[in-house]
């Protein structure tokens, strides 16, 4: 292990870790403390200059319901979610069958055209928004959720396939080769054999994705126009229009904008870090 | 064993019984190839394509050949935007050292470190959206922590996303926040799988510190180095919700970059100059394929040598 293990520098050095890991934290967490201290102070704080400093009163729950009420905080979460939620469940299945398409399978368009999906997926959002704009109103889908949950679907695919089409090369390839000698179709070992065992893959995507597109702000900004349609992230910026120099309801609006994908990132640590970190252990 | 099987197939079995090894592999793919081409594939070259042309994105296209690059050449704002995103790109590489550094001060096994670790990383899980507007209060001159800290000491505090020489720098501070993070997780995963062994061996040799690190740690933890700095890279190069939520490329354009200025010209009160947009697009397109084509260079290697 690198750095060695501070218990084996003596119980001083040990302490004195102890000590500086949460002072550490503090700091580097400090905006978010510092908005969490914000979104839970009354309004006449922020008029008397007291932004950062300690809360004259903590009205967590009053500023909380007041975003709800006073806005359409609501409608902008459930728009995230009916966004998010598709594009994951559609973009995950069609990297199954496209990854076991390009790991199971010699043939000779394999590899140009996982390439051709590892390069889309670098490829900068600007090349692709006229056309996919133009596209998506010529086809009536501009200014739908339908439209921008059609678009990421589409653009998460080259990252799915990537991972997944690298975590079914990995699996032992003789399982395929035997269940094919015993006569099982190509369908019933994708169904039976595969999709059981890249069931950790699907995990690793799902989280990963979810994140990616819940806190997607230029695709909804340029497919989308008015509230009816609008996430999260883009509902935060309108709502601090809305809210002038109420910084302690954009606070809390930003924050509970956070909560789903931190939630996501919590339960589901293990997955969420394997997928982030596809290929940084790889020797 | 396999061959034989094959070459059991009676001739009056299917055509897809006895092409299914060639066929089967499409049917797996179609919809995959069906969705990325209709969206990501051809709007790249469809963009190439209106790029020579002057367009609001509605009416009819006109055809101006290489007259938006012409323009393109003579255009302070793109000058600008060009610098901007080099600085991106050579700040945002801080986040790689630098998550380095916090990946080695957290790489411990003491109690409650992976909770550390979790919230360590926090920071990347937030929207940026959310992230840019924390700063943006922030850098506020009369009550962000800025202004606290520069009253401390007795100083006026500057107006960062005021001021054009200050504004881009401020913009990457808060954009290295997340990013650091990232590298951070990446090399935490990296130092995992550093071997005991060598580590062991090396100490063995009066190997410490500084010169441990330089001459064994790093050379193992290349494929995290590799990753780290491709996806800051791009990060870098994307760069645009905080752009978009901090100053919206201003003051007088003086933050803006590549991929902002590019939604301002096609798509902002600014004008609907589709044409001139995917013009500038087309360039970013450009220096991110040196990239990305070292990258699929890289990952070719690999491919061999499996």
């Amino acid at each position: 292990m690198f750095p060695k293990p501070i218990e084996k520098r003596g119980k001083g050095a040990l302490l004195r870790y102890h000590l500086i890991l949460p002072v550490a934290l503090v700091i580097w967490l400090l905006p978010l403390i510092a908005i969490f201290l914000t979104s839970i102070r009354p309004g006449a704080d922020i008029n008397a200059g007291n932004v950062f400093g300690w809360p004259s009163d903590f009205l967590f729950i009053e500023n909380y319901t007041a975003v709800f009420t006073q806005s359409k905080a609501w409608l902008y979460l459930l728009n995230s979610f009916k966004i998010t939620i598709p594009t994951v469940i559609l973009s995950v299945s069609l990297a199954c069958l496209a990854g076991y398409a390009l790991s199971v399978y010699r043939f000779k368009a394999a590899l140009p055209l996982f390439f051709l999906f590892v390069a889309g997926n670098f490829v900068p959002f600007q090349i692709l928004m006229v056309p996919v704009r133009d596209f998506s109103v010529q086809t009536g889908l501009y200014d739908t959720i339908t439209g921008l949950v059609l678009f990421h679907a589409a653009f998460q695919t080259g990252f799915c396939t990537l991972f997944m089409r690298n975590f079914i090369k990995a699996l032992p390839h003789e399982l395929i080769e035997s269940a094919r000698i015993e006569g099982v179709g190509e369908f019933k070992i994708f169904f039976y054999l595969v999709l059981p065992l890249v069931r950790p893959a699907i995990a690793a995507l799902s989280v990963l994705i979810f994140t990616f597109v819940w806190n997607d702000f230029f695709w909804a900004t340029v497919l989308i126009q008015g509230d009816h349609g609008l996430p999260i992230t883009a509902g935060v910026r309108s709502l601090n229009g809305q809210f002038v120099s109420q910084w302690h309801l954009v606070s809390a609006a930003s924050l509970l904008a956070a909560v789903p994908p931190v939630l996501m990132f919590f339960t589901m640590q293990k997955h969420f870090i394997a997928g982030l970190t596809l290929g940084a252990s790889k020797g | 064993m396999n061959t034989a099987t094959r070459s059991d197939i009676p001739k009056n079995r299917s055509w897809y019984q006895r092409n299914r090894f060639a066929i089967t592999p499409w049917i797996f793919l179609a919809p995959a190839i069906l969705f990325f081409t209709l969206y990501v594939i051809a709007p790249i070259f469809q963009s190439i394509w209106i790029s020579f042309f002057e367009w609001n994105g509605l009416g009819a296209k006109t055809w101006v050949g290489m007259g938006n690059y012409v323009e393109l050449m003579d255009d302070d704002r793109f000058y600008t935007s060009l610098k901007n995103n080099l600085w991106w790109l050579v700040l945002y590489m801080l986040a790689v050292p630098i998550g380095l550094a916090i990946a080695l001060f957290l790489n411990q096994t003491v109690t409650g470190i992976r909770l550390y670790k979790s919230l360590f990383f926090f920071p990347f899980v937030i929207s940026q959206v959310v992230v840019g507007l924390i700063f943006t209060w922030f850098y506020n001159p009369n009550f962000g922590i800025v202004a606290i800290i520069w009253e401390f000491f007795g100083a006026t505090p500057p107006a960062i996303l005021a001021d054009e020489d200050l504004v881009t720098f401020g913009i990457i501070f808060a954009g290295l926040w997340p990013q650091i993070a990232y590298c951070m997780i990446l090399y935490l995963t990296g130092l995992n799988n550093v071997s005991p062994d060598q580590i062991e061996a090396a100490r063995l040799d009066n190997a410490k510190g500084f010169g441990m690190l330089w001459h064994v740690i790093l050379p193992q933890l290349k494929p995290a180095t590799f990753i780290a700095v491709v996806v800051t890279v791009i990060g870098a190069l994307r760069s645009f919700d905080m752009i978009a939520i901090m100053t919206g490329g201003g003051p007088w354009g003086s933050s803006n970059v590549l991929a902002y200025f590019m939604f301002e010209t096609s798509l902002s009160e600014y004008g609907f100059r589709m044409g001139y947009g995917s013009a500038i697009a087309t360039v970013l397109f450009l220096i991110m394929l040196v990239y990305i084509s070292f990258f699929l260079y890289r990952m070719y290697q690999d491919e061999k040598g499996n």
